[in-house]
């Protein structure tokens, strides 16, 4: 029986010929993540243990971009921990504020993760990174412990689940329409254990934001990483950027899948997922008349340029609606330096938007933005669970940058289409 | 290894951040966070739980964040070990690797309501509901996971094997 590209990956790690659903591996980590909430956790395991040295100070990343810049006394202790750690390993990938993005625009920006690597982040959005066709996983803190210091984690090898992409998008649908439709489609644990293997001829068509978005949003299907192959865009995002051998992994044609979904991209509609789970995805033409309070334009899922390019093109020459705040957060240095250069900056401030360093913040609750009971937010983030963002009784409408910039000039949920 | 307690029974896709909302990750004290457990869905829950006490949700438990957190408050409120039709599979990992037990078990799940009384068996995997007189059989841990639950959770077993 062929493999899947997941299974190729991780038998490579486990130094095996093959491996079989089910199975349990050791594998050994090219990267191991964590950021400022998870990581002080990992610390704690880390020196209870008494481990004193890492792995390799090259293959650890830490990122302080949830709770920074310090939000409160506690954080800048956290924060303030994964330095003092950093330091004593003499940790190569610490990003501290001024350097650091949202950790998954960061690390792939900068190289850190390729294709053909095995990755775990002590972070469940780590699955981002399969965009290049890697292997990557979230974990807890004591997984990030452990790899930090044996490199090595242990895995059941999972099976997968096809999605077969065929088409190309239309205007104003990006990859977040994409993700959110499959989601409404399987439901948040419709992947639950497995792999969710992007396919077809329609991949070709998706850039590598659009990617990195969808990959993100594979572990709010329960995935256990969501994974694209290698084609020319691949490659061209990496040039320049790895400085290292990679690897593209293709499935064999014999690989076995548990059940293939197909979606054709000419059909997917601008999607908004209703609270208080991404699988409440509804195409925007049923969506009806629903005031906003808030707009979060950034994150993980989409804090990219191509997010930034089109909420700029969006709210050119617009203003943002008088009863609607409207925040706007490039997820990296290099993304802001690029909105700034491109006069997107420009565009977001004279609109009325509030524009901020990178920073996780307001998609988890915890600054930048956070709601007040009974408001309603459109976010670009990945949750929508009660009280993510706030008051236990605020709402998030889950969507693209197309649909959020949209929304922020109506007032409401929004057609971008129809501006 | 058993044991026995009363239910706090909960639906499907209970998230990490209802189990514990971000806005207090920044605490580290993990008696102090698990003052916080479970408040978005069930404000009672950490006034009413008692040690040993059992969990019980539907499908998905755990789903969402990688937040170590949701475990560890879990086990600190008291709860001796939580019931699911099916946990996402990062709080499963995390929960075996700090040492709080799960079970996997579509029927008591189904079957135990709030407020019962049940004992568990974790080397026969059997689910006993006192309240009700009936019994349902979990899927037990795989050998590999036994092996990290009786070294005392993950690091102890990389320790154990190290040193070995």
């Amino acid at each position: 029986m062929g493999m899947t590209m997941t299974q190729k990956i991780l038998a490579a790690h486990a130094g095996l010929p093959e491996v079989k659903a089910g199975q349990l591996i050791r594998a050994k980590l090219d990267m191991v993540l964590g950021n400022d909430i998870t990581s002080p956790v990992a610390i704690r395991e880390f020196e209870a243990q008494g481990f004193t040295g890492v792995f390799d100070k090259s293959k650890i990343s830490m990122v302080m971009d949830h709770f920074t810049p310090n939000k409160d006394i506690k954080a800048a202790e956290q924060c303030l921990q994964c330095r003092t750690f950093a330091h004593r390993f003499d940790i190569d990938n610490f990003y501290d504020v001024g350097q650091m993005g949202v950790e998954h625009a960061l690390l792939p920006e900068k190289g850190l993760v390729c294709a053909g690597e095995c990755i775990i982040g002590a972070d469940s959005h780590t699955c981002t990174y399969g965009a290049l066709g890697a292997f990557s996983t979230g974990v807890g803190s004591t997984d990030m412990a452990a790899g930090m210091a044996t490199g090595e984690t242990w895995f059941k090898v999972p099976e997968a689940i096809q999605v077969k992409l065929t088409g190309k998008l239309q205007p104003m649908v990006s990859g977040k329409d994409v993700i959110l439709h499959l989601i409404g489609l399987i439901g948040v644990d419709g992947a639950l254990y497995q792999s969710l293997e992007y396919t077809g001829e329609g991949v070709k068509s998706l850039s590598m934001d659009d990617r990195l978005c969808i990959a993100n949003m594979s572990i709010e299907a329960g995935a256990k990483n969501g994974i694209f192959p290698v084609d020319e865009i691949t490659e061209a995002y990496m040039k320049g950027r790895v400085d290292r051998p990679w690897t593209a992994y293709a499935a064999d044609p014999d690989a076995e899948y548990t059940r293939t979904v197909e979606i054709d991209l000419n059909t997917v509609e601008p999607t908004v997922s209703f609270p208080h789970l991404p699988e409440n995805a509804h195409p925007i033409s049923d969506v009806g008349d629903i005031a906003i309070d808030q707009v979060i334009i950034g994150s993980c899922t989409n804090g990219r340029l191509e997010d930034m390019a089109i909420a700029a093109e969006i709210l050119k020459g617009r203003k943002v609606d008088p009863n609607v705040r409207c925040i706007v957060m490039p997820a990296t240095q290099q993304i802001f330096k690029d909105c700034i250069e491109k006069g997107y900056m420009t565009t977001f401030i004279d609109a009325g938007c509030a524009v901020s360093t990178p920073t996780c913040g307001p998609c988890l609750g915890g600054h930048m933005g956070v709601m007040a009971n009974g408001e309603k937010c459109v976010a670009t983030t990945n949750r929508n669970f009660v009280g993510r963002m706030g008051g236990i009784t605020s709402e998030i409408y889950l969507a693209s940058p197309a649909v959020a910039a949209a929304s922020a000039i109506a007032g409401k949920i929004a057609d971008p289409r129809k501006l | 290894m058993n044991a026995k307690g009363f239910v706090h029974k909960y639906g499907d896709n209970v998230d990490t951040d209802v189990i514990i909302p971000a806005r207090y990750l920044n605490i580290a004290d993990k008696k102090e966070l698990a003052t916080h457990c479970m408040e978005d869905i069930d404000t009672e829950f950490v006034k009413v739980v008692k040690g040993g006490d059992v969990m019980v949700g539907g499908f998905n438990f755990g789903c969402g964040s990688s937040r170590e957190h949701a475990p560890m408050v879990i086990k600190e409120s008291g709860i001796s070990c939580v019931i699911a039709k099916t946990f996402a599979r990062i709080f499963y990992r995390n929960a075996i690797n700090i040492g709080l037990a799960i079970l996997e078990c579509p029927e008591a799940s189904e079957k135990i309501e709030a407020g019962d009384e049940v004992a568990i068996d974790f080397d026969t995997g059997v689910i006993t509901n006192v309240t009700k007189n009936e019994t349902y059989q979990a899927n037990p841990f795989p050998e590999f996971i036994k092996e990290i639950i009786q070294a005392g959770g993950l690091m102890a077993s990389i320790k154990e094997r190290q040193g070995g």
